[in-house]
């Protein structure tokens, strides 16, 4: 357990999770991270579809980090995020039709997600594939992490649902309890995620 | 012609790029610190998104959707899974285009918005309002009043949030909030207050 936890690709997720959260610490990603927060279901699909993104992209450009030019690197780093961001969107199209339907262009906005870019640039320039496809992997989960807790609270406080079950039970609802419908609305995404930050904040502080 | 002026009112307010679809988050956060820069990176965002939304509706039209090859001959061929890349590409080099013809005819104004050009290529709004674009099927007219509209909202919604955070500086924020926690509920609320605009109907 000693020895894992020394690993670095131990340090490379933890930091990922906490330290260095794409979205809480360093604020990259935002972009597409809220517009998908209303309900659990799509938030999780969408962490998935952009962790596939970003350590697939890590990977490829870890292992041609010998072979790029410097000067047209940006343009190699965003054919190589394009190609496979339309290999997630056709998956998505072809076998969870509904929800590529919900998170409409979404998807393809992970183009210019500054997560992607940004892994790609200061990470798998310069770091072999393994740990780069590992770094890749911690940094979608991070962004992950964030997205499905916002997608947690919006949707059971302004549904009384997750993922679609219905969890607040009828007698609350009898009793008069209402939900909150400005969950539903984009305010409530951005008053969720600076919520969000304020609590990581007073976690972190103690450490 | 009154469906047009409703679209545009539709997104500056209340479907305001920014503030109801959250794109082009990123650099609305980092650079709405000075009310100065806020405004010329607005300009930027409102010229390039009202260049490239109507050449990607061009683009879209005539070689990516289904039949769009018509004209070559070609009318069984369906290219549009193609359109994440044409359109990057169109806006990588439109911006390219504009930045080269601004510093040719007007010094002043390549002054002005010259840092923020190449920035813009990766600003989320510009490629998402050509992607909703070819999601709601508008047509040309349409496509480039709602590129100006968003452009607009867009440089509305970080310039106010420029003047704001400077009337924060005075504020006594909670020690966990300060920074990025603020910024977000305080864009939370005019998120609201945009939304408030929603009774109009044109």
């Amino acid at each position: 357990m000693v020895k894992l936890l020394k690993t670095n690709s131990y340090k490379a997720i933890s930091e990922a999770l906490w330290q260095s959260n794409p979205i809480s610490k360093q604020i990259l990603g935002i972009c597409s991270a809220l517009a998908v927060t209303v309900q659990l279901k799509t938030a999780l699909v969408m962490s998935l579809a952009l962790t596939f993104v970003v350590a697939c992209s890590n990977l490829v450009i870890a292992l041609l980090r010998r072979h790029i030019p410097r000067n047209i690197r940006i343009i190699v780093e965003v054919a190589v995020i394009a190609t496979l961001v339309i290999i997630a969107d056709e998956f998505l199209k072809a076998f969870m039709y509904d929800i590529s339907k919900q998170l409409s262009v979404f998807v393809g906005l992970i183009i210019t997600n500054c997560i992607v870019m940004g892994r790609a640039e200061t990470f798998a320039m310069g770091n072999p594939a393994t740990r780069s496809f590992v770094d890749g992997l911690a940094n979608g989960i991070g962004y992950g992490s964030i997205l499905c807790g916002v997608a947690f609270f919006r949707e059971l406080l302004g549904a009384g649902k997750l993922f679609g079950f219905q969890v607040v039970p009828q007698s609350f609802y009898d009793a008069g309890y209402q939900n909150m419908g400005l969950m539903l609305l984009a305010p409530g995404a951005f008053i969720m995620i600076g919520l969000f930050v304020w609590l990581e904040y007073t976690l972190l502080k103690d450490k | 012609m009154e469906n047009l002026i409703g679209l545009f009112v539709n997104s500056v307010f209340v479907g305001n790029i920014l503030l109801a679809y959250f794109l082009g988050m990123c650099s609305y956060l980092s650079v709405s610190k000075n009310l100065q820069t806020s405004f010329g990176l607005g300009l930027a965002v409102t010229f390039v998104l009202a260049i490239t939304t109507p050449a990607n509706w061009l683009v879209y039209r005539f070689l990516l959707a289904p039949g769009a090859l018509a004209w070559a001959g070609l009318p069984q061929i369906d290219l549009s899974y193609l359109k994440l890349v044409l359109f990057i590409a169109v806006i990588a080099g439109m911006v390219q285009v504009v930045e080269m013809v601004i510093d040719r005819y007007s010094q002043g104004l390549y002054n002005a918005l010259g840092v923020f050009l190449p920035l813009i290529t990766v600003n989320c709004a510009i490629l998402g309002a050509s992607l909703f674009m070819v999601e709601r099927q508008y047509t040309f007219a349409e496509s480039a009043v709602y590129g100006i509209g968003s452009g607009i909202g867009w440089l509305l919604a970080i310039v106010s949030m420029a003047t704001i955070m400077q009337k924060l500086r005075y504020a006594n924020v909670p020690k966990g909030l300060e920074g990025f926690g603020i910024r977000m509920i305080v864009t939370g609320l005019m998120a609201m207050a945009f939304m408030l605009f929603s009774g109009i109907t044109l």
